[in-house]
This record gives structure tokens, C-alpha cells and sequence, in this order.
């Protein structure tokens, strides 16, 4: 819950007006572009930054954050060099680490998630985002994140309800991240009604609430930070830029730029969101 | 459950033997098994484990009586078990072979993908996905997807597209969609997770039937009780003919519902030594820094970790990055295998054996040529183990054969044109044309 949550960092980038939470995979396409991009989000304005650990089998992922996967993995990317990452990358924003849940329980000379989350706590990661651990199977992980301090985030989808759902809030800290709509990741250009009911099946728990899914303008933003969000998540829309420029042989110093611009756009747009919200409060 | 909503008939009273316990609860085999996916499916993954539970375990509105009817009349069960005179001969030893491959669509998979899509039936779903390896299971689902009126899309590796045409041509023959992966190296592995991101985005009005006992809680469980009717069946067939119980019974392992499903009543007849037989490819070493298996031998050569949605033994690297794997056969490359049966191994009770794909091709030619049936390369694995393991079999041996070659004859006219076996036809004719 937002006042157990063991972060400060994070609990900070909610506390006043609404998140933006981009998402890269790191060492796409390779290591030193990649600290160039999220350096750029962190111009940009990020709040919070999920940096994505590449796993080859990433199946919560559509293809654009995929194919971003497989092109860090290809150049390299480890767990280990990912930490340096963490270490080594010039940012103000919270760092949160998303990644699927073998390489957590692979890390370190003994099994489970421990050695993980104490290597994450030292490189300066103030979170977890773990796709395929739902609530059920996360007690060996929400331990080690309150020994170590990080915060668990987890992922509400539109069907997540009743039992499931007071159970995942029980164990959740820092924030929860909504999922906007059923699928995987992917840019879209709709903001789905299945973002405003989960929103509303949200509403009594008292937890940061970041929107998550689909994310790819200013506009999109706007819209849902004006429903309610406290935060938005954008991932693949900024991937897809890095794509571009992967495709395009732009130069890093090209793509850096538009992934700050877009970052500027996006949370621009959530804090017009968050003043009409404020702005229909206050005339109520 | 009520009274008169269950069935007490026989057939719904099979399903409560005691082999087949172990997982039922929680999904959880010592340390293995799980539910490790995606929060957008586990709404689905309750209500199929509800579904499970009231259909297949107590027999609810005649479920299991309606499967074992449409498994004798559209499947053609039981199969024979049938004692293979020459090989009999040859290992000095009884040889029986279950012979799945008579199974219609010619492989042991339709026992699962018909229980699956006649549960998807009765849970109301509308649609039915999957993904296929060797095409078997894939074929097996667009059978009964046609054979019970569903709409059925199939994802496979375009690597294995190339190496299974015919099983291709047969699903689309059925009536189902084949859906080609092309990401990774388009095998197996990237089939299950392209299935499971459609079934993310579908869930609410589409059953995923996974084709083996791999994947999250109920599956590995739900795929073994339709596959368990294999050893079922075997036992009895077993005492009936010979008076007594093998002394070992071997199958071949990919992801391992054959082998479950031919070991599953044998588990508590400890007497019986259980062989699980994997593909162990060119080689049992690993590059890891390719990122390569050249073997499919997870049981064998494998280590705990997560994929898939279950805790279980993979082929990884010391990262905790899944290798791609490697066989002859693609129904056996895959870089995990069943909870169950990571369990039954570490429990000592079930014993993990490789074989080579040049030892699995003569395994191939063996069989065709001293007994009359072609058999899956995959199975052609447990025919290889006969060969170098005969001496250490018990007097009474059955042997699962998991499926017919039809399937595989262009990958064994190719893949035995690249080798020296002493015991395979002269291949010229085939390889250079008349
Ligand atoms: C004939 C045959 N045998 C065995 C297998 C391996 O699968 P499993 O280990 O799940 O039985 C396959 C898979 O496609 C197959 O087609």
C-alpha cells in the first residue's frame, strides 16, 4: 500500500501531480545507446524509469518490445552487465527493473529470488515489475524486496477481481500498474473502457495507480490521467522509436532527442489530465 | 457438486485412481509445477481448473463418460498392446508395444486434444487455439475441433512448418488456421508463447489447448489424466496377456504427456521400472555461449527454473536464458518437460535416459523393417534405447509407441541420407532420383 511502501524514491514520484513512467529495454540496441535513451526520458521529465531486463521468452510482450529484446540480447545484454547499467546511467528518476521471473530465481550461486533483489538494491534499483509472477507465487520475492527495500509492483489486468484482486493489493507496494486492456504490450490508438472500469475497481485501494498498455501520445495521456490514473506507463511507443532508429541508421544523439521529445509530450499531456481533474473537483 | 449432477459409473470412478493424485491439489509436484503466467490469464486458469475439477475429476454432467465414448468411437481406443515377436527375438527379453500410433490422427495426442476440446465444449468457450511441435498435436486438435464444431487456430514454428508438411496440410484440411512463428528459431518453444500471447488478448471466449503436461497448473495435471487411459489400458491388457506386470515400461520424452500418460497407473507398482527416454540430439554438451542445446534433454542435462508458467527442469544457461534446443524430431525439441515428470526424477522413481538422433534413426529403421510400423522419429527414441540399453531390461518390457512416421518420411529419407547406418535401406534412389 502507497504508505508501506518500502521505496521513498518511488512513493516521492507520485506524491505530487501524476507519474510518468517510460519503459526501455536496456542495451537495445546496444549498451552505451541505450544509457543515451533513458538518459533522454530522463530530460524528458520521467518520474519513474521500468528498464526492461531482456528474457528470450517474453510472453506478457507484444512484437515491438520483443523484437527490442531479442536485439539487446543479440548485442549481449546479462544480468550482470544490466546491474552495471543501473550503476553507471545518469538519471533522476526512481529506477524500477522489469524482467520475467527465471532470471530472478537463476541469479546467484544459490537458487531463488534472494541474491537477485540484493545485487538489484546495491546497483540503486528501487523496484520490481515481474509479468509472469502473479501474487500466488511472489512470497520468496516480496520477502526479499522488504529485506532489501525495494517495492513489488504488480500488474492488475481488466479480469483481475474479487479474491485475486484484495490479494494482490495486500502484497503490492510502491504502485500498481494497470493493465489498460487484455493482450499484450503494444502501442495503440484508443484509450480502452477497460481502463476506466479497473480504475474503478481501484478506486478504494489506497495505492499509487499508473495506467499501463497501449500509451502513445500526449493526447492518450491526458485522457487518462484525466480518468482517474495516477501515473502513466509507456513502453512500447518509445521502443518503437528506438526501432525507427535501429532501422533507419539514425545516429543515438537522433534518437535520444525524439525519445526526450515524446517524454516531454506524454507528461505534458498527464498533467493537463491531472488540472481538469483537479480543476472538476474544485468546480463540484 | 450434487448428487445427481455427478456420475458414478465406472468410467467416472477411473479418473480417482490413486497414481493420478499427486499435483491435483495445488498444482504443485515437490518442488515443481506453478502457475507462473501473466496476470491476464489466471482469471482463465481458475476457471479451468474449476472446469477441471467438476467435469474430469467428478464427472459432471456425464463429462468423462461422453470423452471415453468419443475416444472409442472417433478414436479408436482401446489400442492394442501387441508383443513384438522379432524384437522379442533380438533383446532376449518380452517386447510389447502400445501401439498409439493406431490412435486416430496416428499419434497419442488426440487422448488429450479431444478431452481439452470437449471440456472448451462444456465450459462454453467458442474458440479453440494451440501450438504444435511435430504437427501431431496440432493435427490432433484440428481433428477434434472439427469432429466437435470449433473454430481452431494453430501456431507453429516455421522451422517445423518446413519439417511437417504433411501434419500442415492435414490441419488445414480440417478446417483450422496455422498461424506461422517466425521468431527465435521458430520452433516449439516460440509456438507456446505465441500461444499464450493470443490467449492473453482471447481469454474470455477462447480455451489454449497445450499439448503436453507442460505449462501452469491445471494443465500439467489435466493433460496427464487424459493421457493416463494409455497406461490404463497397458495394465490391463498387461495382466491379461501375460499373466503379471512389465518389469519396465519406456517412452519416449519431449515435453512428456506420452510418458506420463504410459506411466501414470504404473507409478505405485514400484516393481515397474519407468524409463523416460529423451532426445539427446548431436551431442549432451551445451554452447552456452551460443546459447545452444544441441540436445532436447531436460530431464537428463537440465536445471530447475521457470518457463512456460511452471517451475520445472529447462535447458538454460547460467544466466537463466532458455537455450534453444535441438532434435531430430521436433515433437522432442523443446527446453522444458513436464513438472511431474522433473518430480518423478528427482524422486528416483522415473529414470532419465538420452538418446542420440543417429541412435533414434536406426531405432527408426529397426522397427520398420523387423516389425512393420513406421514409427514417429520421436518415438523411434525409445526403440534406440532398447537397442543400447536391452541389457539392463527386465523379462517383461512395453514400450509406448507414441506415433506413426507418416509424419517424418521426407525428414528420414534427408536425415539418413547424412549418415552411415548400418541397418537403413540404400537411400540413393530417394536422394538422387531414378
Ligand atoms: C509421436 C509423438 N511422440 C512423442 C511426442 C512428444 O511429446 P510428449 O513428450 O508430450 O509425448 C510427440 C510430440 O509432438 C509426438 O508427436
Amino acid at each position: 500500500m502507497a504508505e508501506t511502501g518500502n521505496s521513498e524514491a518511488i512513493a516521492a514520484a507520485f506524491a505530487d501531480g501524476p507519474a510518468y513512467v517510460p519503459y526501455l529495454v536496456v542495451g537495445d540496441p546496444d549498451y552505451e545507446s541505450s544509457k543515451a535513451h533513458v538518459e533522454a526520458l530522463d530530460r524528458g521529465g520521467a518520474d519513474v524509469i521500468e528498464l526492461g531486463l531482456p528474457f528470450s521468452e517474453p510472453i506478457a510482450e507484444g512484437s515491438t518490445i520483443q523484437e527490442a529484446l531479442v536485439r539487446a540480447l543479440d548485442a549481449g545484454m546479462t544480468p550482470e552487465r544490466f546491474f552495471a547499467f543501473a550503476e553507471e546511467v545518469e538519471v533522476d528518476a526512481a529506477l524500477v527493473c522489469m524482467t520475467y521471473y527465471n532470471l530472478i530465481y537463476q541469479y546467484g550461486s544459490e537458487t531463488g529470488p534472494r541474491p537477485f533483489v540484493e545485487r538489484a538494491a546495491a546497483a540503486g534499483i528501487q523496484g520490481l515489475v515481474v509479468p509472469d509472477l502473479p501474487a500466488e507465487e511472489a512470497d520468496p520475492l516480496r520477502e526479499a524486496c522488504d529485506e532489501f527495500g525495494l517495492d513489488l509492483v504488480f500488474i492488475v489486468a481488466p479480469t483481475t477481481r474479487g479474491d485475486r484482486l484484495d490479494r494482490m493489493m495486500e502484497n503490492v507496494s510502491g504502485y500498481v500498474y494497470v493493465q489498460a486492456r487484455l493482450g499484450t504490450t503494444g502501442a495503440r490508438d484508443d484509450v480502452s473502457d477497460q481502463t476506466t472500469e479497473s480504475l474503478d475497481r481501484l478506486r478504494e485501494y489506497d495505492v499509487p495507480k499508473a495506467v499501463g498498455f497501449g500509451i502513445s501520445s500526449g493526447e492518450h495521456a491526458e485522457r487518462i490521467v484525466a480518468g482517474g490514473a495516477d501515473g502513466i506507463i509507456v513502453g512500447s511507443a518509445l521502443v518503437d522509436v528506438v526501432a525507427d532508429g535501429v532501422e533507419n541508421d539514425l545516429p543515438t544523439a537522433a534518437v535520444a532527442d525524439r525519445l526526450e521529445a515524446l517524454s516531454r509530450e506524454l507528461k505534458a499531456g498527464a498533467e493537463r489530465g491531472y488540472r481538469s481533474r483537479t480543476e472538476t473537483v474544485e468546480s463540484a | 457438486m450434487s448428487e445427481t449432477e455427478s456420475s458414478t459409473s465406472e468410467v467416472g470412478e477411473l479418473s480417482r485412481r490413486p497414481g493420478r493424485e499427486r499435483g491435483r491439489d495445488d498444482g504443485k509436484f515437490g518442488r515443481y509445477g506453478g502457475q507462473y503466467v501473466p496476470e491476464a490469464l489466471m482469471p482463465a486458469i481458475e476457471e479451468l481448473t474449476d472446469a477441471y475439477e467438476r467435469y474430469v475429476l467428478n464427472n459432471e454432467d456425464g463429462f468423462m463418460d461422453e470423452f471415453r465414448e468419443r475416444l472409442a468411437e472417433f478414436g479408436g481406443r482401446p489400442t492394442p498392446l501387441q508383443r513384438a515377436d522379432r524384437l522379442s527375438e533380438r533383446y532376449d527379453t518380452e517386447v510389447y508395444l502400445k501401439r498409439e500410433d493406431l490412435l486416430h490422427g496416428g499419434a497419442h495426442k488426440l487422448n488429450n486434444a479431444l478431452g481439452q476440446v470437449l471440456l472448451a465444449k462444456y465450459m462454453g468457450k467458442e474458440r479453440i487455439i494451440a501450438e504444435t511441435g511435430a504437427g501431431q498435436h496440432g493435427t490432433a486438435t484440428a481433428m477434434a475441433a472439427a469432429h466437435l464444431d470449433m473454430p481452431c487456430t494453430i501456431y507453429m514454428g516455421e522451422r517445423d512448418i518446413n519439417r511437417q508438411r504433411p501434419n500442415v496440410f492435414r490441419m488445414k484440411l480440417n478446417g483450422s488456421e496455422v498461424k506461422p512463428v517466425t521468431t527465435g528459431r521458430g520452433t516449439l518453444k516460440e509456438a507456446i508463447s505465441e500461444t499464450m500471447r493470443d490467449w492473453a488478448e482471447t481469454v474470455e471466449d477462447t480455451h489454449y489447448v497445450i499439448g503436453s503436461i507442460v505449462g501452469p497448473h491445471p494443465f500439467p495435471v489435466m493433460v496427464r489424466d487424459f493421457q493416463a487411459v494409455i497406461s490404463e489400458e497397458a495394465r490391463e491388457q498387461a495382466i491379461e496377456k501375460t499373466g503379471g506386470l512389465p518389469t519396465d515400461v519406456v517412452a519416449c520424452a519431449g515435453g512428456g504427456s506420452n510418458t506420463m500418460g504410459a506411466f501414470a497407473d504404473f507409478v505405485d507398482d514400484e516393481s515397474v521400472a519407468l524409463r523416460a527416454v529423451e532426445a539427446g540430439g548431436s551431442t549432451l554438451e551445451v554452447d552456452e555461449e551460443a546459447g545452444v542445446a544441441p540436445n532436447s534433454a531436460s530431464l537428463y542435462a537440465g536445471e530447475e527454473g521457470v518457463l512456460h508458467g511452471a517451475r520445472t527442469k529447462l535447458l538454460q544457461d547460467s544466466d537463466g536464458q532458455i537455450m534453444e534446443s535441438h532434435s531430430v524430431s521436433s515433437g522432442l525439441d523443446y527446453a522444458g518437460v513436464g513438472p511431474e515428470l522433473a518430480y518423478l526424477v528427482d524422486e528416483g522413481r522415473v529414470e532419465p535416459v538420452a538418446v542420440d538422433d543417429d541412435a533414434a534413426l536406426e531405432g527408426f529403421h529397426r522397427l520398420s523393417s523387423t516389425e512393420g510400423i513406421i514409427p514417429a522419429l520421436e518415438t523411434a527414441h525409445a526403440f534406440g534405447f532398447l537397442e543400447e540399453h536391452h541389457e539392463e531390461l527386465g523379462e517383461r518390457v512395453v514400450v509406448n509407441v507414441s506415433g506413426r512416421g507418416d509424419k517424418d518420411l521426407d525428414a528420414a529419407i534427408e536425415e539418413t541420407d547424412q549418415r552411415d547406418l548400418p541397418n537403413a535401406p540404400d537411400m540413393s534412389m530417394f536422394t538422387e532420383g531414378i
